[in-house]
């Protein structure tokens, strides 16, 4: 099973073109395909998102019907979540993790390659639901009872489809697991390894923990809809309500498994590039498990209007509030770290400076979302759009592309054109602000969220959301032109392709080869 | 050449301002930017209470982005600085953990204040059931024998139409006027009973401070006391269906003498309009438990 046994011979015998990547069992083939999948949602995604913002250029309706509409927002939603982020985090950590404990591949080879081929054909499924008859999923990504029920012929397809995403993402957490546990070289102790394989260790048990509460949510709509059941329907004693509780049970959790890896990319560029240690290195590992723990026992604030009792309300927002506390400590440490450093800001460091500038006006928001009654007004608008957005595009998705620039080098054995790199996140992190800054104000306004035409005092700052949003579309086209670039030639890139850069990824030739450490490296 | 970069998004950022002055509705407001005070009480309260989380924020950020950006100014490679050595302290990371800690219960204290009183619905004057369907409002004024359906209006349900060719700008309080108000009285302590027929929606009118879910078979309560007569234009605040948008909420405050008088109007006038939406209402429940 491990390449250690593997002599040349065999690596002559394996299948070439297309096969190779169908039957591949190699943690970098597979950490490829997941980012590049991961790319082709993003975009596919993105699309959606432009739809959207073009709709809401202008008020009333010229672009597409308001049922249509609600398709976009809930296939976009899916489609960023559960095709561009969360695979593009599993892509890293199948290319990175062994790299950075110093194993030959993931634990469990095969596994791995069936959780990356099970994606393209969930998200066919999903992506077909928009061409049936009643179009795809209209009730929202969170899919509430009763409204999601009244989905046409899509209801089951959609169900399927997030099955089958699910035991991807399960499966992948298995092999995450099963690698930092069992396959660390000889003296990687659990407190020597790099801070992404720790946020993705805790991740991964999030995601086991959760996912399966989200496939449960789900199997009660589709029996509600199909098996006569009334879980959420109070005709029959059930409660609506109820699956909001489920969903949130997951949703919260799934919200950090969404950032913690991320946490990891930054804490690893930062010190690469201010050239000095990572601040805090136990409180930052402490910090992940808190906010894991957290996670459990805040889901109901995502419910604060939904007629709570005044002591689960209470609760719920102490729980929320105190996040901010371990939040804050990585910030800080973040901080800590560039302080009294010798920076240069190469593109992998601007956007993670960018996520610690951005990410964290994400948080301040997310802490005024977790006082209850101002939640009141903030709920179920543009406030919360703008929160989630600076949390998961500039937090998320500037942490994957931080980490794209990083490990490109490694990857490809290429430098990327860095000139071409500085344009891309200038214009990125410019369009993004124009993007989402606005969208602050709007809900503080009063505009609710998911609605594909509003009243005309909205109409400014929903015009210039949208230009930001088509501007941040297509700067990301810069990043596909220089990725391809990249992967083409370029500068040769060595072992150590930057000046401070530390970890065993970089013990190895650039591009990495096929295999390695099939002997285990030497920890200092 | 980073310099350049920036230069030239300043410029875009003036094309894009530009732009928007040449085509932006008249009656647009860049200056709105902020969360109403609204007209009661306790929305004045959450109104402070945002103002207050907001400018905690707003002090923490300047504190951490100014030591990050003076870090980054100053301790750059380009200015032959050396890398310090140190990498943990635990007395700073103590600091920082107990600062942040006394500042959330800080906060809490209010806003638990707050929430207790808003959760309070006793001892109201008047009680108004308020129900969702979709994609319109019905009230009910409970023991008073009145009750109506709220709709969108006529002009704004017109140019709404997928290219209606309507200019949104040239119609009357575009998608926030409805055929008929929520007439309430000022200075009364109004308890809201809120439910829905059909799936959840949630009813928000900024001006009093809060939105409350809407849920089938579930009623939830709320309560407000509006101090100044006026029209406070609301709208649905849970995605509820392909009409969700084209939902709004009016309500209008009088005078308490002036409401008894509209009230009496109700009960003879219009009868047989309410009438006819208690049928529709059979209906919707119907169809709910047919399904």
């Amino acid at each position: 099973m491990t390449a250690t046994t593997q002599d040349h011979a065999h690596h002559e015998a394996e299948p070439t073109g297309l096969k190779r990547w169908l039957v591949t069992t190699n943690h970098k083939d597979i950490g490829s395909m997941y980012l590049l999948f991961s790319l082709a949602m993003f975009l596919v995604g993105g699309a959606m998102a432009l739809v959207i913002r073009a709709e809401l250029f202008q008020p009333g309706l010229q672009v597409v019907d308001p049922y249509f509409f609600n398709q976009m927002t809930t296939m976009h939603a899916l489609v960023m979540i559960f095709g561009a982020v969360m695979p593009a985090f599993t892509g890293l950590a199948n290319w990175m993790i062994p790299l950075m404990v110093g194993a030959p591949d993931m634990a469990l080879p095969r596994m791995n390659n069936w959780s990356f081929w099970l994606l393209p054909f969930g998200f066919a499924i999903l992506l077909s639901t928009l061409f049936m008859p009643g179009g795809g999923p209209a009730g929202g990504w969170t899919m509430y009872p009763p409204l999601m029920l009244q989905t046409g012929t899509a209801f089951p397809f959609v169900i399927f489809a997030i099955h089958v995403l699910g035991i991807s993402s399960i499966m992948g957490s298995i092999n995450v697991i099963a690698t930092i546990l069992n396959m660390r070289a000889p003296g990687m102790t659990l407190m020597k390894m790099p801070l992404f394989v720790w946020t993705w260790l805790i991740t991964a048990y999030l995601m086991i923990a959760v996912m399966p509460v989200l496939a449960g949510a789900i199997t009660m709509l589709l029996t509600d809809q199909y098996f006569g059941t009334t879980f959420f329907s109070a005709a029959g004693g059930g409660d609506p309500v109820l699956y909001q509780h489920i969903f949130w049970f997951f949703g919260h959790p799934e919200v950090y498994i969404l950032i913690l890896p991320a946490f990891g990319i930054i804490s690893t560029i930062i010190p690469t590039f201010a050239r000095k240690p990572l601040f805090g290195y136990s409180s930052m590992v402490y910090a992940t498990a808190s906010i894991a723990f957290l996670s459990f026992i805040v889901w109901a604030h995502h419910m604060f209007t939904v007629g709570m009792p005044v002591a689960g309300v209470l609760f719920f927002m102490y729980a929320t509030m105190l996040i901010a506390v371990p939040t804050g400590v990585k910030v800080f440490n973040w901080v800590a770290t560039m302080w009294r450093g010798a920076m240069t800001f190469e593109t992998p460091m601007l956007f993670a400076l960018a996520f610690v500038f951005l990410f964290t006006i994400g948080g301040f928001s997310g802490l005024m979302l977790a006082i209850a009654p101002a939640d009141f007004q903030y709920h179920d608008t543009y406030f919360v759009v703008a929160h989630f957005h600076y949390v998961l595009v500039t937090g998320a998705v500037f942490a994957i592309l931080a980490a794209a620039y990083y490990w490109l080098p490694k990857w490809t054995g290429h430098m990327y054109n860095e000139r071409l790199g500085q344009w891309h996140f200038w214009l990125s992190v410019i369009f993004v602000n124009v993007l989402f800054f606005p969208q602050h104000f709007l809900g503080l306004a009063g505009m609710p969220r998911r609605i594909p035409d509003y009243s005309v005092q909205f109409a400014d700052w929903n015009m210039i959301s949208s230009i930001g949003g088509f501007g941040f579309g297509f700067a990301q086209l810069i990043f596909v032109y220089l990725l391809w670039q990249c992967i083409r030639g370029g500068q040769k890139a060595e072992a150590r392709a930057w000046e401070g850069a530390e970890g065993l990824e970089w013990e190895v030739p650039s591009p990495a080869p096929h295999h390695t450490f099939d002997t285990p490296p030497v920890i200092r | 050449m980073r310099k350049m970069t920036a230069r030239r998004g300043l410029g875009l950022a003036g094309l894009i301002v530009g732009l928007m002055s040449v085509v932006s509705p008249a009656a647009a407001d860049l200056g709105l930017i902020n969360m109403t005070r609204g007209v009661t009480e306790s929305s004045r309260q959450i109104y402070d209470l945002h103002m207050t989380i907001f400018l905690i924020t707003v002090v923490i950020g300047v504190l951490v982005f100014g030591a990050m950006f003076y870090s980054i100014y100053r301790h750059r490679k380009s200015r032959g600085v050396k890398p310090a050595k140190f990498h943990h302290s635990t007395a700073v990371e103590i600091v920082w953990t107990v600062i942040p800690l006394g500042i959330l219960v800080a906060m809490a204290v209010p806003a638990t204040q707050t929430l207790i009183e808003l959760d309070d619905t006793s001892d109201a004057e008047m009680t108004v059931k308020v129900t969702g369907y979709q994609w319109f409002w019905g009230y009910e004024y409970m023991d008073e024998d009145v009750q109506f359906l709220s709709r969108l209006d006529v002009d704004s349900d017109r140019a709404r139409q997928l290219g209606s060719g309507v200019q949104p700008a040239s119609v009357d309080n575009y998608l926030q006027n409805v055929d008929k108000r929520l007439v309430v009285p000022v200075d009364t302590k109004i308890r809201f009973q809120i439910t829905a027929a059909d799936v959840i929606h949630s009813w928000w009118v900024p001006d009093l401070g809060w939105k409350k879910d809407a849920i089938p078979g579930f009623v939830n309560e709320a309560w407000t006391r509006i101090d100044e007569p006026g029209i406070y234009r609301g709208r649905c605040a849970e995605l509820c269906g392909r009409d969700h948008g084209f939902m709004p909420i009016v309500v209008e405050a009088v005078e308490k003498d002036e409401f008894e008088e509209w009230l009496a109007g109700q009960r003879g006038g219009d009868a047989a309009a309410a009438t006819a939406s208690s049928n529709e209402q059979s209906e919707v429940s119907d169809q709910l438990a047919s399904r």
